[in-house]
């Protein structure tokens, strides 16, 4: 099967900076070793079974990604191409915790918290004097992008590294005839805890209410009282806190490596494509989609793995400019 | 005060006589850092077209510039294409990719537009990083010819080199100029102040912007054809989003809207990457912390920079 090919540029090797989305495969490979192999009657459904669950699991970080660029896109119009770096540096800082303190749950918070405290200085200090200004503040977002992946080589080298599975994740659950590694279910069940407590949050809380009402009009938000400022560095901080949680939860099985910044932008770029930016529903469905065509497409068509993700995107766009669910 | 049209016919005849006396003045390494230097220039006064005449933000340029980088390493390697063949090939390769992108991205706006330039660049860096057996994956192309022209002089060495590409970005600037001074180019200055009135005046802007996004492309093109003779090397780091980060950082450091603007901004970052790269392995990070210092303290450039002096000084008076 095309998981015992070759990998092209060998494991071995220390990745470049840039990091390849085609090598992504590769990690795949390492992905989806927990294959459990069952009896041959089975083994058809389950591959399909197991391969779907692959691409929900991914689809989950994807929409821990997705959610905080959308939510901060909706509310500042700020395109934020640090949101790649939020999570790798989650991954790095989650790892540095993990083998302080051995728990990962601490890392979990540490690593989100960390990057969340940083998003919230970029926006104060940074970003907000370049308010509704798109071509300064895609200029300061790149800047920081690369200040970020240059200090994390700088860090922490160059070479991937894995992050131990919290012991009781780390074996497999078994569902009817299908067994599954626990860790992923884990994936899927926090990537849909982390959408119905956004979902609560935006339609049931007041500060939600708030911030439905800053994303529709801003300026008349303000004028009713609401503070907007503050609210600007909230929504900064949750989703610089999503992508760095995204970004600790993908350590035990994708790894922590220099490069995965720019794959893991350019993945959430396509979600909001396809789904819209300015939408939840839109990250959620977008991130699951393009999880799925990501897995498949490196499962059926290894050499043309991106297409399968990037042909859906141009369609899409052809027939809605902005996204499934996105507004003009 | 002085006119100004003079002072810029003046200044540029100046730079121009400079620029032919260079070799006499400098030796080869420094002859082969200034020809880097016209090439990335060339590149920048491409995306300057976008930019600054028509408002289009795209973070994918350098897409178009590796793109004939390969087409034209790959014909002059495999084929033995010579330059008058290889070379319009590279930058109609380039120009083909810009209407098939173009098509794409203009059919959306503003952050939109960003994302999916973005993207796109980054599916082609993914082939050439991946189709190993056409484009040698990320060990790239070596040992692409320099130019035959069949004059005495071999292309082989810096200063007659130089000269190529010198010409030939002359030839690209004149072109460029041409475009900008045109009633086109007025056209699409009017669509990056305001769109929805050039509707209203009846021009039909998509095709107005799709045209400036091809001859963006071309231009890249030319560019990273003379970036491949110039290196005899292509590798996907021509594609990478870095690279059009880093042009785009060209156009803004010099300040969009002006061709020689974002040609200086390109030579400033080629020299400054020079040097940094003598000192330390951190380029990335100083390109970032440039970033960061010209968006807060330059946000039009340098030569909103000189132009503000000169009003002050023009106040004084």
């Amino acid at each position: 099967m095309h998981r015992n090919r070759a990998c092209p540029s060998g494991h071995d090797r220390p990745v470049p900076i840039s990091l390849p989305l085609i090598v992504g495969r590769c990690y795949s490979r390492r992905r989806n070793d927990n294959f459990n192999e069952t009896s041959a009657g089975q083994r058809a459904m389950n591959f399909w079974a197991i391969q779907t669950l692959n691409g929900i699991s991914f689809g989950m970080l994807l929409f821990l990604l997705a959610a905080g660029l959308s939510l901060i896109y909706g509310l500042m119009r700020i395109l934020n191409l640090t949101h790649g770096s939020y999570y790798m540096l989650g991954g790095y800082i989650g790892l540095a915790a993990m083998r302080a303190s051995g728990s990962f749950v601490i890392a979990l918070l540490a690593g989100s918290a960390a990057v969340a405290v940083l998003g919230v200085l970029m926006e104060r200090f940074f970003l907000r004097r370049f308010h509704l200004q798109e071509l300064p503040q895609t200029m300061l977002t790149f800047g920081f992008l690369f200040i970020f992946a240059d200090l994390a080589l700088w860090l922490w080298g160059g070479n991937p590294q894995t992050m131990a599975k919290p012991p009781m994740l780390a074996g497999a659950t078994t569902l009817g005839s299908l067994t599954y590694p626990t860790y992923r279910l884990f994936i899927i069940a926090s990537g849909l805890a982390v959408a119905l407590m956004l979902w609560l949050f935006q339609e049931r809380t007041r500060v939600g209410a708030m911030l439905r009402a800053g994303v529709d009009d801003e300026e008349i938000a303000r004028a009713l009282g609401i503070n907007v400022s503050l609210l600007f560095s909230l929504v900064f901080a949750m989703g610089a806190f999503l992508a760095a949680l995204g970004g600790v939860l993908a350590g035990p099985i994708m790894g922590v490596y220099p490069g995965a910044d720019f794959e893991v932008l350019l993945l959430a770029f396509v979600v909001v494509i396809i789904g819209g930016l300015g939408s939840l529903k839109g990250a959620l469905i977008g991130g699951l989609l393009v999880g799925l065509l990501d897995n498949f497409g490196k499962v059926f068509f290894p050499e043309f793995a991106l297409f399968t993700i990037f042909l859906p995107m141009a369609l899409i766009l052809a027939v809605r400019p902005t996204g499934l669910f996105g507004r003009e | 005060m002085m006119n100004d049209n003079r002072v810029t016919i003046f200044a540029s005849i100046a730079g121009l006589a400079l620029l032919i006396t260079l070799p006499a003045i400098f030796g080869s390494y420094y002859l082969g850092l200034a020809t880097k230097m016209i090439i990335f220039g060339l590149f920048a006064m491409s995306l300057d077209l976008l930019i600054g005449y028509t408002g289009l933000a795209s973070l994918g340029h350098a897409a178009y510039f590796g793109v004939a980088s390969y087409a034209t390493g790959l014909l002059a390697l495999r084929l033995g294409w010579s330059v008058w063949w290889a070379l319009p090939a590279g930058v109609l390769v380039a120009g083909l990719t810009a209407a098939l992108f173009g098509l794409l991205a203009l059919r959306a706006r503003g952050s939109y537009f960003l994302m999916i330039t973005l993207a796109l660049s980054q599916v082609l860096w993914g082939i050439a990083f991946g189709w190993r057996s056409l484009t040698g994956g990320d060990d790239g192309l070596p040992e692409v010819p320099r130019p035959d022209l069949g004059l005495p002089w071999s292309l082989a060495d810096n200063t007659p080199f130089y000269y190529f590409t010198l010409v030939i970005a002359a030839i690209a600037t004149l072109l460029l100029l041409r475009v900008v001074s045109s009633p086109f180019g007025q056209s699409l200055r009017g669509i990056r102040e305001s769109e929805t009135r050039m509707l209203a005046l009846g021009y039909d802007t998509w095709r107005y912007k799709f045209i400036a996004f091809i001859l963006a492309g071309l231009f890249a093109g030319l560019a990273g054809v003379l970036y491949v003779y110039y290196n005899r090397f292509v590798s996907p780091d021509y594609i990478h989003v870095a690279r059009s980060a880093e042009v785009l950082l060209m156009v803004i450091l010099g300040g969009a809207g002006s061709l020689f603007g974002p040609a200086l901004g390109a030579a400033v970052i080629v020299l400054l990457e020079n040097i940094v790269s003598g000192y330390t392995e951190r380029w990335l990070m100083v390109l970032g912390v440039v970033y960061v210092l010209v968006t807060l303290f330059a946000p039009d450039g340098i030569t909103g920079v000189v132009r503000r002096l000169r009003q002050r000084q023009g106040g004084r008076a």
